[in-house]
C-alpha cells in the first residue's frame, strides 16, 4: 500500500479532478493520494468525483488558502 | 447471463446528455458518462473564480449529473488537441468564435477511441435536430457520423425516431420506438421528460456549453490574437480571459484589473509571469500587464489603474509597478477621469 501525493495548487476546477483521476489509475486498491489544491471548488468536486467512481474520503480541510483531500483508491 | 451492451455518453453537464444517457440506461444498457475538459468549458472553475458567484453552491454539473444516474464520469483533458479544432474550423464558427460543428464531431471522434480503448459498443450524445443553429440540424447529423468516424456507433437517443437505424437498434441493444421524437429549440419535451424522471435542480445553461459561444470573450480572444500576431494560446491565456476588466489602451499592452475579491486572488497566482502594478498609498485591485510596457506606457497603464482605486479622487496616487524578476519601481500619478478612459480601449 503506497500513500502519494499530488500538488494541484493554482489549478482551476476541473483540473485539480482530471489529475487525481489520472493518477488515481495508476494506484491499486487501499493506496491513499493527498491532493493539495488552491481552487475551493475542488472541496466539492473531488469528494463528488469519488462517490460515482466508488472511492473514499478520508479528509478534506481547508487551511488560508489551500485545500487539502486525503482520499483511499477502492 | 449474457453482459449488457456498454455504451458511453456525452455529458455536458446540461439535461439534454442527462435525459439521452437515462432513456438508454432504462432500456439496459451499461452506460459510463465522458466529458471533455476543452479549456473554454463554462463548467465550474468561473464560480471559483468570482466571488458574487459563489452563493449558489460549487458544483461540476457534469460530476453532478453522473451522480445522479448513477454512472462513472470520466474527465478527458482535451485542451492541446482542441486548439487544432478552434484554429482551423473545417465548418467555420458559429455566431461567436464557436467551431460548434467542428467540436461535436472533435469530441464524438474522442469518445470512440475511448469505446474502443475500453471495449465499449457505442456512444450516445443528447443532440436534438433542431436545437442548436449550427451543429444540431438535420444535416449536420451524419456530419458528425461521419467526421467523427463513429458513423453508427453514433446514437441519438432524444431524437432517433428521426434518423436513420444505427448499430445498437440493428444488433438488438436499443428498441427504436423506445427512442424519442423531440425537435426544435422547445425545451418543453426536455422539462416534462425530467419531470417524469424526477430530476430536479438540472444545470441550464444559456448558448452553448462554452466560452466560445459568449461575444464578449470571442471580443477578448480575438484581440489576443491580433495583439501577438499568433493566434497560439495556453491555458492561462484563455483562463485570464474569464477574469476582470481587459483594458487595452496601446495595440501592445493590456490592462488586466480585478474586479472583486475572489478575482484579484485568482489573478494574484500569475504576478511572477506578468509584469503588474499595485497600490501602494490606496487601497486598489492587482493590476497584471500583458504585453511589453515601456516607461511611459507604464506610467499610463498606472494612471489608469489608480482609476480603479479608492484613490480614484485623490490628487495623487502611489503604485509599485513590478517586473517579472520581482524588481520594483514606484510611480506617483494622478488618476485618470472616468471620461479619459476611452470606450474602445475596452477589450
Ligand atoms: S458550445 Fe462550445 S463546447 Fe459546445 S459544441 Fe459549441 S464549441 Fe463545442
Amino acid at each position: 500500500m503506497s500513500a502519494q501525493q499530488l500538488d494541484a495548487r493554482r489549478l482551476l476546477c476541473p483540473m485539480p479532478v482530471i489529475r487525481a483521476q489520472d493518477k488515481v489509475k495508476q494506484l491499486k486498491s487501499g493506496d491513499t493520494l493527498e491532493i493539495i489544491c488552491t481552487d475551493p471548488g475542488a472541496l466539492n468536486d473531488i469528494p463528488a468525483w469519488c462517490r460515482i467512481n466508488g472511492h473514499k474520503v478520508l479528509l478534506t480541510e481547508q487551511i488560508g488558502g489551500e485545500v487539502r483531500i486525503v482520499i483511499e483508491v477502492q | 447471463m449474457k453482459n449488457p451492451p456498454k455504451a458511453v455518453a456525452l455529458i455536458s453537464g446540461g439535461l439534454d446528455s442527462m435525459l439521452a444517457a437515462k432513456v438508454v440506461m432504462d432500456q439496459g444498457v451499461h452506460v459510463e458518462g465522458i466529458n471533455f475538459f476543452t479549456g473554454f468549458c463554462v463548467e465550474g472553475h468561473t464560480h471559483a473564480i468570482r466571488k458574487h458567484e459563489s452563493a449558489k453552491p460549487k458544483r461540476n454539473n457534469a460530476l453532478w449529473v453522473a451522480e445522479q444516474l448513477g454512472i462513472k464520469l470520466h474527465i478527458v483533458d482535451v485542451i492541446e488537441p482542441y486548439k487544432q479544432v478552434l484554429l482551423n474550423p473545417t465548418h467555420g464558427y458559429g455566431s461567436n468564435m464557436n467551431p460548434c460543428l467542428d467540436c461535436k464531431s472533435f469530441m464524438v471522434g474522442k469518445a470512440l477511441e475511448w469505446t474502443q480503448a475500453n471495449g465499449f459498443d457505442f456512444i450516445l450524445t443528447g443532440e436534438v435536430i433542431g436545437q442548436r443553429p449550427m451543429s444540431q440540424r438535420a444535416d449536420t447529423m451524419p456530419v458528425i457520423q461521419r467526421e467523427s468516424g463513429a458513423g453508427d456507433r453514433l446514437l441519438r437517443p432524444l431524437c432517433g425516431k428521426y434518423l436513420p437505424p444505427t448499430l445498437p437498434e440493428r444488433e438488438g441493444w436499443i428498441d427504436r420506438d423506445k427512442l424519442l421524437d423531440f425537435t426544435g429549440r422547445s425545451r418543453k419535451p426536455q422539462i416534462a421528460l425530467a419531470a417524469k424522471y424526477g430530476f430536479k435542480d438540472y444545470a441550464t445553461p444559456a448558448g452553448g456549453c462554452c466560452f466560445l459561444t459568449d461575444e464578449t470573450y470571442s471580443r477578448k480572444l480575438v484581440d489576443l490574437w491580433q495583439a501577438r500576431g499568433s493566434r497560439e494560446y495556453e491555458l492561462d491565456d484563455i483562463m485570464l480571459l474569464k477574469v476582470g476588466r481587459h483594458i487595452r489602451p496601446r495595440p501592445h499592452f493590456k490592462l488586466i484589473v480585478g474586479r472583486e475579491e475572489g478575482e484579484n486572488n485568482f489573478l494574484e497566482g500569475y504576478r511572477k509571469q506578468f509584469v503588474h502594478l499595485q497600490h501602494v498609498s490606496h487601497m486598489g485591485p492587482l493590476v497584471l500587464i500583458d504585453g511589453d510596457p515601456d516607461a511611459n506606457d507604464l506610467q499610463l497603464a498606472a494612471e489608469i489603474a489608480a482609476r480603479f482605486g479608492q484613490g480614484r479622487d485623490a490628487p495623487l496616487v502611489e503604485l509599485e509597478a513590478i517586473d517579472k524578476n520581482g524588481d520594483k519601481h514606484l510611480l506617483r500619478v494622478k488618476p485618470m477621469g472616468a471620461e479619459q478612459i476611452m470606450q474602445e480601449w475596452y477589450v
